[in-house]
């Protein structure tokens, strides 16, 4: 018997269950601990199935959310995986790393009055669910005979390979590091996503025939123009991977990172396992310069290894802080702080070439600027110091021209960014582009939407 | 798997290893360097290719053992295997065609002035190299250069060749005939000593910097240098650059960095350069 709307709108959202925030604070085990079957089942029961369903069009992927939700809701976890890995290739990291309170969950009839469906927790239930009980992918299609090679093997390589292996092309992806993932396992930590998931989803397009070569650097071993003559189309998603530093005086100081780095050393690199060789400096009182999901996992990751002050410096309120809201609350529930208003001015050394502190200065917010954000202005003779060992840069990245700069003909914006048209293709024939090379630095989930929409575009392409 | 042709020992802790790479083997340019990661939960180390043969599909590496990753890495037997080799990477050299060159290789450095002299040496310039070490079982790629040209060797005992610093010799050599170019590696007091002799006289001199690194392609920014007060990244945008903008002082801080995490002997004959460097800093201040 199915429920009543108003049976449906009387059940209240289900908080998903999380590590107590003491203990995670000192561990890099996941945070989230995900629902249980009894609880996935109750939050699926809220969703009251809209015909003219608006989380679809606010999903990046356009998963069909309230398909897979109602097979939850009916216990059908098998039907579920299927709907929902058909609509997305990586739905375990999608669960976990989407700003989904700014996408589907923003769209949520039930959110209008109340809180929305926990649309991010039940997609993570669903593909948590089909791995541990090894879920069959939609089968291939016969092979087409063409070949396409990924450049990068982060989240929008790995979406554009998975739908192109299922459209029968033969796919090799080109990775830079000796562990694909890209940023899903140099830059987002243990904590958040961890990196067994990754190494499943991996599998996954490996057992549909997707071919991985790594320590390939496109722009150093192979040009665009050799893989162009070697393949029949080009998917360059190669990440926006050049840190951007601060610019002050004392940033070349020992004990100042870009959280490139000091992201890379502890996930990558394997530094948040004590027994790890991978060196790492452990401050015990840690900025972190910046105030997206980057910062939040630089100073997440530095109160894990030991810090007694972890500080986040921002230099607009928080309100501006693009970080997801969830990373935002787990961070202060683990006694970060935040200095708000905030920016950096200079970086302090002491005799050795080592931190000791960063001077700062107030900021207020006067008018929108150009990005429709309100600029945030120095507030006069409002200097003041905090006392560190370590200062973590998470400012932002730009496009990093290794790979474009070996590729005269490939046009750019003034930013470095690869120009495609309407159809991700670049200015050069059979090569496509998409994510942060293109985009400049956004999400997982926008670069895996071009890695789709590229997909289909070469399929297209190919059988032009 | 990229595994080991041979392995030699060419002076106490510095290895050859020819190991097969044969993408890289074929695109590499003198100059530039590879990342080795020899297995599972070792680190990425930055090595410059000494050498490459095309046709056998092998890159030549000279690594000195030091922590825990390259003692590892020196130990594999011929036939064992590295698990991971990335690049080529960094910017090759860029060389000139004609003319005088003085290549100046102290210690471990002298394996990667060795690619730059050979290159030189076929463009038809003609090529000096001023080798050096604390000791005679120090000095490395003798023989190799020697086949480039004329070779003088420095060692701080006397054990070989003349007694003092490559320094010494280097502006000997300058005095009698001015050298278009200088290109020197090695540790960061000798190449900082080099650049303290050539500046007055307004040599123009090349220097292979080697800091801190992890990925190699310009995204961690870990290898950050000074030159001429622009921050550049070592991986990318070197690792060569002009001497007499390099920042010296701020490299060695840098590459003190992890320097609690490795027990590591000063058996390269900084130290003592370091005295010399300072000493020639100390006189021109004067």
């Amino acid at each position: 018997m199915p429920m009543s709307p108003k049976e449906r709108m009387a059940i209240q959202r289900q908080a998903v269950p999380a590590q107590d925030a003491l203990a995670r604070a000192a561990n890099f085990n996941e945070v989230n601990l995900g629902f249980t079957t009894a609880l996935a089942q109750l939050e699926a029961e809220r969703c009251l199935q809209c015909k003219n369903a608006k989380c679809i069009t606010g999903c990046p992927v356009a998963v069909d959310i309230p398909k897979f939700i109602d097979f939850v809701a009916k216990g059908d976890l098998k039907s579920a995986a299927a709907s929902l890995m058909a609509d997305n290739c990586l739905p375990a990291v999608t669960g976990r790393v989407c700003p989904q309170e700014s996408q589907c969950e923003a769209q949520c009839v039930r959110g209008i009055k109340g809180a929305s469906v926990a649309v991010g927790a039940l997609e993570r239930f669903v593909a948590d669910w089909a791995r541990e009980n090894d879920a069959a992918d939609s089968a291939c299609a016969p092979a087409t005979g063409r070949k396409v090679a990924v450049v990068g093997s982060g989240p929008g390589g790995l979406t554009a390979a998975g739908e192109l292996a299922r459209l029968g092309h033969a796919v090799t992806v080109f990775e830079a590091f000796h562990t694909p993932g890209g940023v899903l396992v140099y830059g987002i930590p243990e904590f958040r996503l961890p990196k067994a998931i990754v190494a499943n989803e991996v599998e996954r397009l490996q057992r549909l025939g997707v071919k991985l070569e790594l320590n390939a650097i496109v722009g150093r071993l192979y040009t665009i123009a050799d893989l162009r003559r070697d393949f029949d189309a080009v998917f360059i998603a190669v990440g926006a991977g050049l840190p951007q530093f601060m610019n002050v005086p004392g940033e070349n100081l020992k004990g100042v990172y870009s959280a490139n780095e000091y992201l890379t050393r502890v996930n990558l690199m394997g530094a948040w396992d004590p027994s790890s060789r991978t060196p790492i400096l452990k401050g015990k009182r840690v900025v972190v310069v910046g105030g997206g999901n980057v910062a939040m996992d630089a100073v997440r990751t530095g109160k894990r290894l030991g810090a007694t002050d972890a500080v986040i410096a921002y230099r607009r309120g928080k309100e501006e802080l693009p970080a997801r809201l969830e990373e935002i609350h787990h961070a202060e529930e683990e006694g970060i702080r935040f200095e708000l208003l905030v920016a950096p001015l200079k970086v302090l050394g002491n005799a050795e070439g080592w931190v000791c502190g960063i001077e700062c200065q107030r900021m207020r917010l006067g008018e929108p600027d150009a990005s429709g954000r309100r600029k945030p202005e120095p507030l006069p003779g409002s200097e003041f110091t905090i006392d560190c060992d370590l200062v973590v840069s998470a400012i932002g990245t730009r496009a990093n021209p290794l790979l474009t700069q070996t590729c005269p003909d490939l046009k750019l914006n003034k930013w470095g960014n690869i120009v495609v048209d309407q159809d991700l293709m670049s200015s050069i024939p059979g090569v496509f582009a998409g994510g942060d090379i293109v985009r400049g630095a956004a999400t997982v989930i926008l670069a895996m939407g071009d890695g789709k929409t590229a997909a289909k575009r070469i399929d297209a392409w190919l059988r032009r | 798997m990229h595994r080991i042709i041979a392995n030699q020992q060419l002076a106490p802790a510095v290895h050859r290893l020819v190991i097969e790479a044969p993408l890289i083997a074929k695109v590499r340019k003198p100059g530039q360097f590879v990342i080795v990661r020899l297995d599972q939960g070792h680190e990425r180390i930055p090595l410059t290719i000494a050498d490459g043969d095309a046709a056998a599909g092998t890159i030549t590496l000279v690594i000195q053992a030091m922590g825990h990753s390259t003692k590892a890495i020196v130990a594999m037997p011929v036939g064992g295997a590295i698990r991971d080799v990335a690049g080529p990477l960094g910017a090759p050299t860029h060389l000139m065609e004609k003319g005088f060159a003085v290549c100046v290789g102290g210690g471990v450095g002298t394996a990667v002035v060795h690619p730059i002299a050979q290159a030189l040496h076929r463009a038809g310039v003609r090529v000096i190299s001023i080798i050096g070490g604390r000791n005679r079982p120090l000095v490395i790629y003798h023989d190799e250069l020697s086949r480039l040209g004329e070779v003088r060797v420095c060692t701080d005992d006397g054990s070989w060749g003349r007694k003092g610093l490559v320094t010494d010799e280097l502006k000997d050599l300058c005095a009698a005939e001015r050298p278009d170019i200088i290109y020197a590696v090695g540790p960061v007091p000798m190449m900082a000593a080099v650049c303290a002799t050539t500046k007055p006289m307004a040599i123009p001199t090349v220097v292979s910097l080697n800091p801190v690194m992890v990925d190699g392609t310009g995204m961690c920014g870990g290898c950050r240098v000074t030159v001429g007060g622009q921050v550049r990244f070592a991986c990318v945008d070197g690792p060569e650059f002009d001497g007499h903008q390099v920042d010296f002082g701020e490299l060695r801080s840098r590459l003190g960095t992890y320097k609690m995490f490795e027990s590591q002997p000063c058996d390269d004959g900084s130290c003592k350069a370091r005295r010399a460097a300072d000493q020639i800093t100390q006189q021109q201040q004067q």
